[in-house]
């Protein structure tokens, strides 16, 4: 098997005569966390999608835990694990509940997700509150929490899509010790975020403009090859390279291109 | 006159306490921040300030209008932009705008100064339906609408969720050129690097205010030297820093790691030579440590530490 996570070449995805992704390649190695990050409707959510096997590409390649996504996408999402912001736990369903759901969809047995259950309230120090509707728990537990049952089925990649947002800092940065954990662990990373100090946290990251892949690299490189203090910086120059107020796509007919 | 005064507002859903005797004073034509992850219960507050929600206990006046009293003239007068995107979606750019200057009896072409430095940006996307705008386009869209018809304070809840890093800095410029015109400007915010473009901040964290002040007196009361240091094996340098015999606390920032040590009474040098000496005997002959002048996330780190109503263990901090 080879070592590689991820395998994405010329990858593209066209609404109508809108290129939301443009021929983007890049490979993801086992055990890496890789941080997808983009401005707002330059392409990341699109590229995901198909990297999850929801969306067709349009053209290009992308294999991910050695299958196609155009043609193996159960396969696909049967090796992922994912986790967003918006949605990943049923809120009525207590922790306990909300493993033994997810367990039971990727098809654990009763004996596995007893187990896992058990390590991961253990891991996670939120045994107390395992019989407590997830709702009333707080933001950042229920996110520890869904990363976790991202990982019930021990799949060999997670996203995660701005794992962090909205999350006090101490949290946040509990957040990324469940990611290097996993990532000790075997576990490929791709993550999105807003905050631009996770960047540095990743391996290596890509920045998306416009449907393409501007930069690439692990951050300290990045940062020296464009003499930049931060990531925050290289992100501004390369996200508005004529100043702000150029408009980053042309005015599609329909609501199509939107993400 | 202060333009906003709360006086120990609470509010409680079930057993929730969501504002626990919040109080404090906006002044007139401040860009004032309130900072704090969700759950804080800045959304509460704003609701509350706006008359949307009515206050268990406590009070609140805004341009003198007391928020559950006279709550019709308060309307009239005040702008507000929900946290979720509340527009109409499958309206355009102009027809929204529109839409909402009517509300208040107005229209676009009169108010046209206010808005002008936000919807020149908007312009190009004049007949695109606001559901296909970009996150960034879509927040300058709700703060067009939230202006359009002039009001005396602006309260924006978490306008910058979700948004770009780059969108992020050109809606707080915007938010600078409106207060050049003398607008009073309430703002929420989970980005703690956002406190630096208010007038002043108040942190707030589980329903309470930890802190308010202008961002450098939040910095100033920081109480212990801050170090930071850098190596190349950067988690593993965190978790040895954390069994350091004299660490206070230890948690990545970017590309460095912060740290403060639990001896109050030494200085900053000789707290980092012996943190030096600490890493070398410890394999991390690479790690450079240095004097760093602490942000606001450092401030609300620290006080959220004091604040230890946390049940998890807190990896960041030796118990």
């Amino acid at each position: 098997m080879s070592d590689l996570a991820i395998q994405v070449k010329d990858l593209t995805r066209r609404f109508g005569d809108f290129i939301a992704v443009d021929r983007i390649s890049f490979e993801v190695k086992e055990g890496e966390v890789f941080g997808f990050l983009g401005a707002n409707g330059a392409g990341k959510t699109t590229a995901i999608r198909m990297l999850i096997g929801l969306l067709q590409p349009t053209g290009g390649t992308a294999r991910v835990a050695g299958y196609d996504v155009a043609t193996q996408a159960e396969q696909v999402k049967r090796s992922i694990g994912y986790m967003s912001q918006r949605f990943s736990l049923y809120e009525d369903l207590t922790p306990r509940e909300n493993i033994r759901l997810y367990g039971g969809i990727y098809g654990l047995t009763r004996e596995q997700i007893r187990t896992r259950t058990a390590q991961m309230l253990d891991r996670l120090g939120i045994s107390s509150v395992a019989d407590t509707a997830v709702r009333s728990l707080p933001l950042g537990w229920r996110q520890k929490l869904a990363f976790s049952v991202a990982l019930v089925h021990q799949p060999r990649i997670v996203f995660l899509d701005e794992p962090t947002s909205g999350v006090d800092p101490i949290t946040r940065r509990q957040f990324w010790e469940l990611i290097y954990d996993a990532a000790a662990n075997g576990t490929t990373v791709l993550v999105t975020t807003h905050y631009m100090d996770e960047a540095e946290y990743c391996d290596r990251i890509s920045i998306m403009v416009a449907g393409r892949i501007a930069a690439m690299g692990a951050p300290m490189q990045l940062k020296r090859d464009s003499q930049v203090a931060s990531i925050d910086e290289l992100f501004v120059q390369l996200a508005r390279p004529d100043g702000p107020t150029r408009p980053t796509r042309p005015s599609s007919p329909s609501g199509e291109g939107s993400r | 006159m202060d333009a906003i005064k709360a006086e120990a507002l609470e509010k409680r859903f079930a057993t929730t306490v969501a504002l626990d005797k919040v109080s404090f004073t906006i002044d007139q034509g401040e860009l004032f921040g309130f900072i704090g992850p969700d759950g804080g219960g800045k959304t509460t507050l704003f609701r509350i300030l706006v008359s949307l929600l009515t206050p268990d206990a406590g009070r609140a006046q805004v341009l003198g209008f007391d928020v559950v009293r006279d709550y019709r003239a308060l309307r009239l007068r005040v702008g507000y932009m929900a946290g979720r995107f509340s527009l109409y979606p499958d309206l355009s750019v102009e027809e929204n705008l529109t839409f909402f200057a009517s509300v208040f009896g107005t229209t676009v072409e009169r108010e046209y100064a206010q808005i002008e430095p936000i919807y020149v940006q908007l312009e190009p996307f004049r007949n695109r339906h606001a559901g296909a705008l970009s996150g960034g386009m879509k927040q300058k869209l709700a703060l067009c609408c939230a202006l359009v018809h002039r009001p005396d304070v602006l309260f924006l809840d978490e306008p910058t969720t979700g948004v770009d890093a780059v969108s992020r800095r050109e809606f707080w410029d915007l938010l600078g050129v409106l207060k050049q015109g003398g607008l009073t400007t309430v703002v929420s915010t989970p980005y703690m690097d956002e406190a630096t473009r208010c007038d002043r901040v108040a942190l707030m964290h589980r329903g309470k205010l930890l802190g308010l002040d202008a961002p450098s007196g939040i910095i100033a009361a920081f109480d212990r030297p801050l170090l930071g240091v850098h190596a190349a094996q950067r988690y593993k340098a965190l978790l040895a820093l954390r069994k350091y015999e004299h660490a206070h606390s230890a948690y990545p920032f970017g590309d460095v790691l912060h740290y403060t040590d639990a001896r109050t009474d030494l200085p900053a040098e000789a707290i980092g030579a012996d943190l030096k000496r600490f890493l070398d005997a410890s394999g991390f002959s690479d790690a450079s440590v240095e004097p760093l002048t602490p942000t606001v996330e450092d401030s609300f780190i620290a006080r959220t530490e004091s604040d230890s109503g946390s049940r998890t263990p807190d990896p960041g901090r030796l118990q």
